[in-house]
């Protein structure tokens, strides 16, 4: 590891005026900073450690019938805390679909969020990297691209974003509060990860030295918590990265969709959000063709940069799947095996 | 940069000095001489330096040394009293849940912690709680038979217990 300085500060404020120069980093749970640090991906020459600030570690209530959660909630105390669990099932499930049992007790919400793409070249220093170092190229082209995007990319990088509990908070409009030597702000979810455009080391909105102090879900986003799931394929049945992943959230009224989410994970620089399909699936009877027709509507646009044609049918199924299981309804305990492919659906061919 | 660090560790008061860059498995195993916790991967990968941080399971590897700071860590070094083994301990040894022994530790560590929260887990629970473990020789299969064996006896330990003091105060 490149030499650094560590500093512990007390409050939110002096956090932000000691990470305000270049170069300084935010360490919170540690469990992608301190890694990306051993190999030397990243090199931060000051370690502000925000794990210890006080008040970020709260879930509360808000008076119009949201909740906010704090930047340092741990990953898995938030999938365990039976009420968020009830009220936002396919949340708990993504969280608990990631890692494992230790790096979610150390993993916080602000971390989740501004984790790095496990793009293999993007750790490695020796690899051309735009993403890592500005202008260096892409080494990953012609790469094993598995974990490749197939939405949004370009020429500059098609890595994605790994995070499993980032994908239904785009589906349920979440809001990120930031604070910065500025003040604070509330940026919407869907604007907070960027696309990689000709920046692709800009990966969400944040500028230096600014904080994630809460995510807020807004009132609204209860209403979907009989028929919401998140579903994810991986190479391993467990602890694995999210090869594709989706999240399904539909609210019912009279036997027809009165409104649906989406979002899909793996895919792209961000989380991916399907607005189109959830148009499509508006107003609708629920079932086999809708969802297929709201599958295809959301990878309409999908490309394969190297050898991954095959994750745009993979995230098309996922999708499907994923909207069948909601509908089938939130089960009433976040299943042993989170997020599993391998559970039987009702309703659904076992290799549909 | 160097820190001064106070922390507690397997209850007993501790100070070290370390650098910055140290993570909290360097400094147990090159500085106090705890080498229980091992280094599989130093990547958050493999569970084998898992530890106690004010308890929750977490991987030392993954923790600078310098984020101790006035924290209980608890280590597989802490886990028998005196010569008694754990009940997991005794069970690893009687069933045989191990071979070259590298992830035992590990495996102690994260299935005592499994076993406070959840004394009655099924199989999936146990194997789904472990995943973030990894064992190169056993094949997990006596590993996860051991923890059930062991929440099992320990359920039936309680019980008997429990049995007792109830039937101690009738005849009171
Ligand atoms: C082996 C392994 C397997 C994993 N598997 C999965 C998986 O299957 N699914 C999944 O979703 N994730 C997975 N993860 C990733 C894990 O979820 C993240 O590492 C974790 O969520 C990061 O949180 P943290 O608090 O540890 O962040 P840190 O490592 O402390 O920080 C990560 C980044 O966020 C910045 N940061 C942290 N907090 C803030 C804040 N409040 N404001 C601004 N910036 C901040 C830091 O500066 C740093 O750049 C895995 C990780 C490992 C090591
Ligand atoms: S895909 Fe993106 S992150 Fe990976 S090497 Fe290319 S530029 Fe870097
Ligand atoms: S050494 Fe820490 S997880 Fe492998
Ligand atoms: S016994 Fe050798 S790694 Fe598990």
């Amino acid at each position: 590891m490149k030499r650094f300085d560590y500093v512990r500060p007390a409050t939110v404020a002096e956090a932000v005026a000691a990470a305000a120069e270049p170069g300084a980093a935010y360490l919170a749970g540690g469990t992608n900073l301190l890694d990306l640090m051993k190999s030397g991906a990243a090199a931060p020459g000051r370690l502000v450690d925000v794990s210890r600030l006080p008040g970020l570690d709260r879930i509360e209530e808000l008076p119009d019938g949201g909740l906010r959660i704090g930047a340092l909630v741990r990953n898995a105390d938030l999938a365990h805390d039976s009420d968020f669990a009830r009220r936002f099932p396919a949340i708990a499930e993504a969280l608990l679909s990631g890692a494992s049992a230790q790096l979610r007790n150390a993993a916080t919400v602000g971390g989740n969020l501004l984790q790095r793409t496990r793009c293999a070249w993007f750790a490695d220093p020796a690899s051309a990297c735009n993403r890592r170092a500005p202008g260096s190229g892409c080494d990953a082209r012609g790469g094993d691209s598995r974990q490749q995007a197939v939405l949004g990319w370009n020429e500059a990088c098609v890595a994605t974003h790994p995070s499993d509990f980032c994908v239904p908070l785009a589906a349920l409009d979440a809001v990120v509060e930031i604070e910065g030597r500025a003040g604070r702000r509330a940026v919407a979810f869907e604007d907070f990860h960027r696309l990689p455009g000709q920046t692709p080391e800009r990966e969400t909105t944040l500028a230096q030295g600014e904080l994630v102090v809460a995510l807020r879900l807004p009132a609204g986003a209860e209403a979907f918590s009989a028929n919401a799931r998140y579903l994810k394929v991986r190479e391993r049945t467990s602890f694995a990265f999210a090869v594709v992943s989706a999240a399904a959230a539909l609210r019912l009224e009279g036997g027809r969709i009165a409104e649906a989410r989406l979002a899909l994970g793996g895919v792209a620089a961000k989380p991916w959000r399907c607005p189109e399909a959830e148009a499509l699936l508006a107003g609708r009877p629920p079932g086999p063709e809708a969802f297929r027709q709201a599958a295809e509507a959301a990878l309409a646009e999908a490309r394969a940069p190297g050898d991954n044609a095959f994750k745009i049918e993979l995230a098309r199924r996922t999708a499907a799947r994923a909207l069948t299981l909601a509908l089938a309804g939130t089960p009433a305990r976040v299943p042993a095996l989170p997020a599993s492919p391998f559970a039987p659906v009702p309703g659904a061919l076992v290799h549909a | 940069m160097t820190v001064t660090v106070t922390t507690t560790i397997n209850g007993d008061a501790e100070e070290f000095v370390c650098e910055a860059d140290e993570t909290l498995l360097d400094v147990l195993r090159d500085h106090l001489g705890l080498t229980g916790s091992k280094e599989g991967c130093a990547t958050g990968d493999c569970g084998a330096c898992s530890v106690m941080l004010d308890g929750r399971l977490v991987c030392s590897c993954l923790v600078l040394a310098a984020e101790a700071e006035g924290r209980q860590v608890e280590t597989i070094e802490g886990m028998a009293r005196g010569r008694e083994l754990h009940p997991l301990q005794q069970k690893f040894l009687d069933a045989a849940a191990l071979q070259c022994g590298i992830c035992t530790p590990g495996f102690l560590v994260a299935a005592k912690a499994l076993l406070e929260r959840n004394p009655d887990p099924s199989e999936t629970e146990v194997r789904y709680w472990l995943a973030g473990n990894l064992c190169r020789c056993t094949g997990y299969d006596k590993i996860v038979r051991a923890v059930l064996e062991t929440a099992a006896d320990m359920k039936s330990a309680d019980m008997k217990s429990a049995g007792m003091k109830s039937a101690g105060m009738r005849s009171a």
